[in-house]
């Protein structure tokens, strides 16, 4: 009765052959940050940020400091020009406080608990060395986290997303409405800043759930009902909009099936990602490409999982990766149409307790795509189950794996297990000449 | 050993013939020279014909004293096991090379009873007429009662093959003395509550004698003494001296343990180091026994508290009374520990002694190979680190036992004492018994006194000189302390001896045979040999001397009890525990003293007057010359104990022979008086043997049998071992708990440890698993029910489908990946031949092990893993490496997986460091499963 697209237990594509748990958190994990090549740090619901060693799972600090669940966090890391590079973590938690922590050695540097509310996005204005935080209002600090300028309240949901735009503007979402807000330098230094209303964009019909910047002059978002708006960075207008994902221009083959089971959650756009052509974005169960240049959606998995997508990545190598509630992480390849994928393998699954994956068949889904509307599809190379529940959040770590957080508390670590193999073999051997086993002993 | 080379031959040959006969006749043409052991079942093992026994076995005997050389249990305690083999027999022969009789009981012109510490015999002996050879392990025991307060026992292990004996006679002597340890340790502290017990009895007599005294003293006013009131008198003050001797006793006994920590190589677990307490009297003829006190008929309930008994000074014959048994003696904690330990050597040894062998030289060539080592082998052996010299020692055996091989009739390794000097130590070892044991009760009274702590301690040290010097005269096998000991042993020997009447008679009693075949010691250090057999004939005293000049050396006898406060306050709990119940008492004092037993309650006055006059006082006229006045010897007590028994003998006032007897009785008593540890014997236990082997024997050996069950029953067992052999979790999933645990514990053998801990199987499961349990566990029984919670476990079984086979328990069923390697079917044939799980067990070891080697050479090989030039490409080592699993090492399809995955654990487990646990990495393929159905 599903229609998710499922690879079976034989996946060549899929380098992740070996996984480390890494266990420490209490409550639903909801935040994976990288703090630089080889550590990242992890937070949610029980109100602890982790960090964790990337290559070795090594829990390398615990920091203890908020008191309720945590609501956002970003890397607040010093410019590159400095002598030393200071990594520095921002965490901001519903005890409405905003955390600085320091990466090496693992302390709090600073503490602010002036907030009105809940901080529910952080954005570090590297450029300007300044960060907002954004809840009932928008606030800006500065490194030493002296409050310059803050706005009036806004609305008392809050702000849901923030991001930066060109000319030191920023973009925030709150509630249906889109408002652009712009930095101006104080007369009396540096260091001074005022924040004015620029604009307020109206166009959204519910809620924007997600905002993304796709490159210097565009930005877009996605709402509940599942509008994807593309806007101009510059002068703030709308480039391009979809709204119909379920359309059956769209997807015209499933198009029954769709109404049937329409509803603002199957539609809604959890969260957008792209890349210089593309949007990604995560709609209901479905994963949609959409391409900036054509104006339209080039290729759709509909179901790409059993439930709700919660994030989707686009790595550098034509691959996306998409996490959902359903538990699990799956790595999808954006192919183009000609070439017709490969036969899919028997499974060799049996279903021997009564029940199990109602779908038997490998790859149906694939096979379902349209020959003439999309010229892409998204083809299933792998997915990685590991997690018992919703997995929030992946991060990916390009050589030293995918670290994946979820609901069940844990974080894993999926690594390269012939990568893992070699290296291994690596520091054997440099453990071996340390030990000068490798000398003959007469 | 056997010098008798006729030992086994011969008896074996007429068997054969026999059986030879009785084969059906066979054509000319057809006759093959048959195999010599054809008729033993095939099995060129079965070589043990002579013997008259089907197995090894051990053998409890003790030295009655009333009944002589006994057997007393067999382990197994199974009468097949010793079959027709006369144990009365084999008895008498091993407790008649018992070379300790070394002295025990009181020592002639010493004051006071001292205790010698005598290590533990070790002698192989042989024996034609049961085709028996047998380590002998001489232990003596402490018991009050007893004559000398000794009750010599031996263990022995009994087998009919001589080179097991032989080649194994460390491993034997090192686990006997374990055992031995264990039990003298119970027996210790038996005999310290047995002591406190009499105290208590000797309190509360002394109480009502003293109280009738005061009675007759009050209704006479004559103002002259009675008989009676003499005879009291006497009894009392016979009390009294009992008393102090008896706490002299508990005092040595207790304070054992502190003096053997002196011993700069004391190691409190290791038996072989320990000088025990031993008492030897044990050759005493059973007729010259006449002097043995009964024994008390109180039965010790281990009720806390307990009622003092009055002791009547009722002599018994000592045939009347019942000597413990060895259960009694020991406490009963240390005795299970002790059959316990005993029971495990029985397993240990049992078997062809080429199995024993290769187990150990096996055992230490694992221990080399470090690096592979932890994948498949015994964790806990790999922990226990036996003594690096045990290895060589059997080494050493083993290029023995091939010299001798070699050599049929090559004479025994080491030292053979000579026969004769043999003889002449058992000998004059009894006379000094004698002497001592010649009369049991404690005649003299005294009053609870008051010790002074630092002559104690003075007193210490001259008992552990002179134990050891004493113990050690004879040694057998001797460790080189007892070499160290000797000089001083002779030098005391020399010394002058008080005369005592008794040392002529005791001798002739004391004689006994000697078997003449085949008695061989083993001893490194042939002590015995040093000394001069003249001197010991003599002087057959010269033991018994050095307590006494100990006593001199350190200016005199007095101890007291105190040497760590909780002895002290022991001490004092005693003297204030005494309560007034009445109770017949069966320790009799001096039963060889009519006058004494039968006199009514003398009076206390007369003892002021002198009347009595305590015996000890007057023997030891340079340090003690004091003593002799009676109003004085009460005081006198706390000091000198008026343990100067010996001088009693001869040279007591009153003179008459019962009176000197008894005296003489009170030495003996005070003689083993012995200051063990009951205190300390709780931190004393010895380590139960080998708990964690023993469980492990069992293990593998129901293992390989349900792992044999399982290879036969279910055709898709090499896929389901492939699996595991792999890294795959294998879940056997079942309704009933004991056939899916059963199915584990079979499957288990096939596990490769991941770490240094326990292996990775979970028994039962019955939540859901989760990713996190296949990263720990890599065979897990799992519950199937019903439930919704049971629909849970399935849930997540099928989810995480990808990371585990399951064996399905109830429907017969295996869903895992496809196997097509060879390693398997030989590691797994279902039409294997072997029978037994043991040896099914060591077949699947022996794969094992070469599958380790050869991922241990995979793992190590450099350019296998990395790049021979910068510049080569991974994908040409890649090749590089599959042509050595496939080509090198001989590896065919999943085979490779196998190896590459013992070869990752080899590395995880290398290169990580200790101080870091380490995340668990859980590996896994992307591979198809299938379903198997029988």
């Amino acid at each position: 009765k599903s229609s998710v697209q499922t690879i079976g237990e034989e996946q060549i594509q899929n380098p992740y052959t070996e996984l480390i748990v890494l266990k420490g958190h209490q409550d639903i994990v909801r935040f994976l940050v990288q703090i630089d090549d080889c550590r990242f740090a992890s937070a949610g619901d029980d109100g602890i940020v982790f960090l964790w060693n990337a290559q070795t799972g090594e829990k390398l600090f615990e920091l203890h400091g908020h008191t309720q669940k945590i609501t956002a966090i970003a890397p607040f890391s010093s410019p590159d020009t400095s002598e030393e590079k200071k990594h520095l973590i921002l965490t901001a938690s519903a005890d409405r406080t905003v955390i600085v922590w320091d990466c090496t050695s693992g302390r709090q540097v600073q503490k602010v608990s002036c907030f009105h509310s809940t901080v529910k996005c952080l954005t570090v204005l590297q450029r300007l060395d300044v960060w907002l935080s954004g809840g009932s209002d928008l606030c800006v600090w500065n490194r030493k986290l002296d409050l310059l300028c803050k706005t009036s309240h806004l609305s008392d949901a809050g702000i849901s997303a923030l991001i930066e735009l060109p000319k030191n503007c920023v973009a925030a979402a709150v509630g249906k409405e889109l408002i652009i807000f712009r930095l101006i330098a104080s007369n009396y230094g540096s260091e001074g800043w005022n924040i004015l209303e620029v604009k307020r964009l109206v166009d959204h019909q519910d809620n924007i759930l997600s905002l993304v910047n796709v490159n210097d002059l565009t930005f877009a978002t996605g709402s509940h009902v599942g509008e994807l708006i593309v806007w101009d960075a510059l002068d703030w207008t709308e480039q391009a909009s979809e709204c119909n994902f379920w359309d059956s221009s769209v997807n015209p083959d499933a198009q029954t099936e769709i109404k049937l089971s329409q509803s603002p959650n199957e539609t809604s756009v959890q969260h957008l990602t792209s890349d210089e052509e593309c949007v990604f974005a995560a709609v209901g169960k479905g994963i949609y490409v959409y391409n900036l240049q054509m104006k339209r959606v080039i290729a759709c998995q509909r179901t790409a999982h059993d439930s709700s997508v919660l994030h989707i990545e686009k790595l550098p190598n034509r691959q996306l990766i998409s996490c959902s509630e359903d538990g699990s992480v799956r790595i999808w390849e954006l192919r183009e149409k000609q070439q017709l994928p490969p036969e899919p393998v028997p499974t060799g699954f049996f279903n021997m307790w009564g029940f199990g994956r109602a779908n038997k068949q490998a790859n149906q889904a694939a096979k379902k795509m349209q020959e003439n509307t999309p010229m892409y599809f998204l083809e299933l190379v792998g997915d990685l189950i590991g997690h018992s529940s919703a997995v929030q959040m992946f991060l990916y770590f390009d050589e030293l794996g995918l670290a994946t957080c979820s609901a069940d508390h844990l974080i894993i670590l999926w690594k390269d297990g012939a990568r893992e193999s070699r290296l291994r073999s690596l520091t054997l051997f440099q453990k071996l000449s340390q030990n000068g086993d490798l000398q003959l002993r007469s | 050993m056997i010098s008798a080379p006729d030992v086994v031959a011969f008896t074996r040959e007429e068997e054969l013939e026999d059986e030879l006969c009785s084969e059906p006749p066979l054509p000319e043409e057809y006759s093959v020279p048959l195999f010599p052991f054809a008729s033993h079942g095939a099995n060129p093992w079965a070589k043990v014909a002579g013997s008259k026994f089907t197995r090894d076995f051990i053998l409890i005997s003790e030295f009655s004293e009333q009944v002589g050389p006994q057997p007393l249990l067999t382990i197994p305690d199974d009468a097949k096991v010793s079959g027709t083999f006369d144990l009365n027999y084999f008895s008498l022969r091993i407790m008649s090379v018992d070379y300790q009789a070394s002295f025990v009981g009181h020592p002639p012109g010493s004051a006071y009873p001292k205790l010698n510490f005598v290590e533990d015999s070790k002698v192989v002996l042989g024996d034609s007429k049961e085709g028996a050879f047998a380590y002998v392990h001489h232990l003596t025991l402490y018991d009050l009662e007893a004559r000398g307060f000794v009750r010599p026992f031996c263990m022995a292990y009994i087998s009919a093959d001589e080179h097991k004996i032989m080649q194994q006679f460390q491993e034997l002597s090192a686990e006997f003395s374990k055992a031995s340890e264990c039990l003298k340790t119970g027996n210790r502290k038996a005999f310290a509550n047995e002591l406190e017990k009499k105290l208590k009895d000797l309190d509360y007599t002394r109480t009502v004698l003293h109280n009738e005294t005061e009675i007759q003293k009050k209704a006479n006013d004559k103002g002259y003494y009675t008989t009676q009131a003499i005879e009291k008198a006497n009894e009392l003050a016979s009390v009294e001296k009992s008393i102090i001797e008896h706490q002299d006793l508990l005092k040595q006994i207790r304070s054992y343990p502190y003096r053997k920590l002196k011993e700069s190589e004391f190691h409190p677990y290791e038996p072989e180091a320990a000088l025990d307490l031993a008492g030897t009297g044990c050759d005493q003829d059973p007729t010259t026994l006449d002097l043995v006190e009964p024994g008390p008929t109180h039965l010790y309930s281990h009720v806390p508290s307990y009622t003092p008994k009055l002791i009547k000074a009722k002599s018994a014959k000592c045939f009347d009374k019942k000597l413990k048994t060895l259960e009694e003696l020991c406490d009963i904690y240390f005795f299970t520990q002790t059959l316990d330990q005993l029971h495990q050597i029985e397993r240990t040894f049992r078997g062809d002694v080429c199995y024993l062998l290769t187990d150990q030289i096996s055992r230490a060539l694992l221990k080399q190979q470090s690096v592979t080592n932890f994948l498949f082998e015994d964790v806990s052996f790999l922990d226990e680190k036996p003594p690096e010299k045990q290895y060589r020692g059997c080494q050493e055996l083993g290029q023995d036992a091939i010299n001798r091989k070699c050599s049929e009739e090559s004479p025994a390794p080491k030292v053979v004492i000579s026969l004769g000097s043999y003889k002449s130590s058992v000998e004059s070892v009894p006379i000094k018994m004698e002497q001592d044991l010649e009369d049991s009760p404690e005649p003299k009274m005294s009053e609870s006194v008051t010790f002074e702590p630092q002559e104690n301690l003075d007193y210490l040290d001259a008992d552990i000189k002179g134990s050891i010097s004493s113990g050690e005269s004879i040694e057998v096998l001797g460790t080189e302390k007892s070499a160290g000991g000797l000089p001083k042993s002779e030098s005391q020997g020399s010394l002058p001896v008080s005369p005592s009447p008794q040392a002529g008679r005791s001798r002739v009693g004391s004689r006994r045979t000697v078997s003449e075949d085949s008695i061989e010691v083993l001893s490194t250090c042939p002590s015995e040999s040093l000394i001069p057999e003249d001197f010991k004939a003599s002087y057959p005293s010269a033991i018994n001397e050095e307590p006494y000049l100990d006593d001199d050396e350190d200016g005199g006898l007095r101890f007291t009890p105190t040497l760590n406060p909780g002895d002290a306050d022991e001490r004092e709990d005693l003297s204030q525990q005494e309560s007034l119940a009445q109770v017949d008492s069966a320790c009799c004092i001096g039963k060889e003293s009519p006058n004494f037993l039968e006199t009514e309650l003398g009076q206390k006055p007369c003892d002021e007057e002198g009347v009595v006059r305590i015996p000890p006082q007057p023997s030891r006229p340079a340090e003690q010359g004091l003593r002799g006045t009676f109003g004085g010897f009460p005081s006198h007590d706390g000091i000198s104990g008026g343990l100067l028994p010996c001088e009693l003998d001869s040279r007591y006032p009153l003179g008459s022979r019962e009176l000197s007897k008894s005296s003489l009785d009170e030495c003996s008593d005070s003689t083993s008086y012995m200051s063990s540890a009951a205190s300390t014997c709780s931190d004393r236990t010895p380590s139960p043997a080998h708990p964690a082997c023993q469980g492990s024997e069992r293990h593998k050996k129901k293992a390989g049998q349900n792992a044999l069950r399982f290879i036969r029953q279910y055709p898709f067992a090499h896929p389901a071992i492939y699996s595991l052999l792999s890294g795959r979790t294998l879940v056997v999933l079942g309704e009933e708990e004991n056939i899916v645990k059963k199915l584990v514990t079979a499957l288990s053998i096939f596990v490769p440890n991941c770490g240094v801990y326990a292996k990775p199987v979970k028994h039962w499961v019955t939540s859901p698993l989760h990713v996190v349990d296949f990263q720990k566990w890599k065979l897990i029984g799992l519950q199937r029910t019903v439930s919704p919670a049971g629909v849970n476990v399935l849930h997540a079984l099928s989810r995480y489908s990808r990371y585990i086979s399951i064996l399905d328990a109830d429907s017969k069923t295996l869903r895992c990946p496809l196997y097509k390697g060879t390693v398997v079917s030989r590691l797994a044939d279902h039409r294997t031949q072997i029978k037994r799980g043991s040896t099914y067990y060591m077949h699947v070891q022996s794969i094992l092990t070469q599958l380790c080697s050869k991922a241990f050479l995979f793992t190590f090989c450099h350019h296998l893993h990395l790049p021979i030039s910068e510049r080569e490409p991974e994908e040409s080592v890649a090749k590089r490496r599959m042509n050595f699993l496939k080509l090198q090492l001989g590896l065919a399809n999943e085979d490779i997986k196998i190896v590459q995955y013992l070869a990752e654990l080899l590395k995880l487990r290398y290169i990580q460091e200790p101080s870091q646990g380490g995340n668990p990495v859980l590996r896994f393929d992307y591979v198809p499963s299938f379903l198997y159905k029988i």
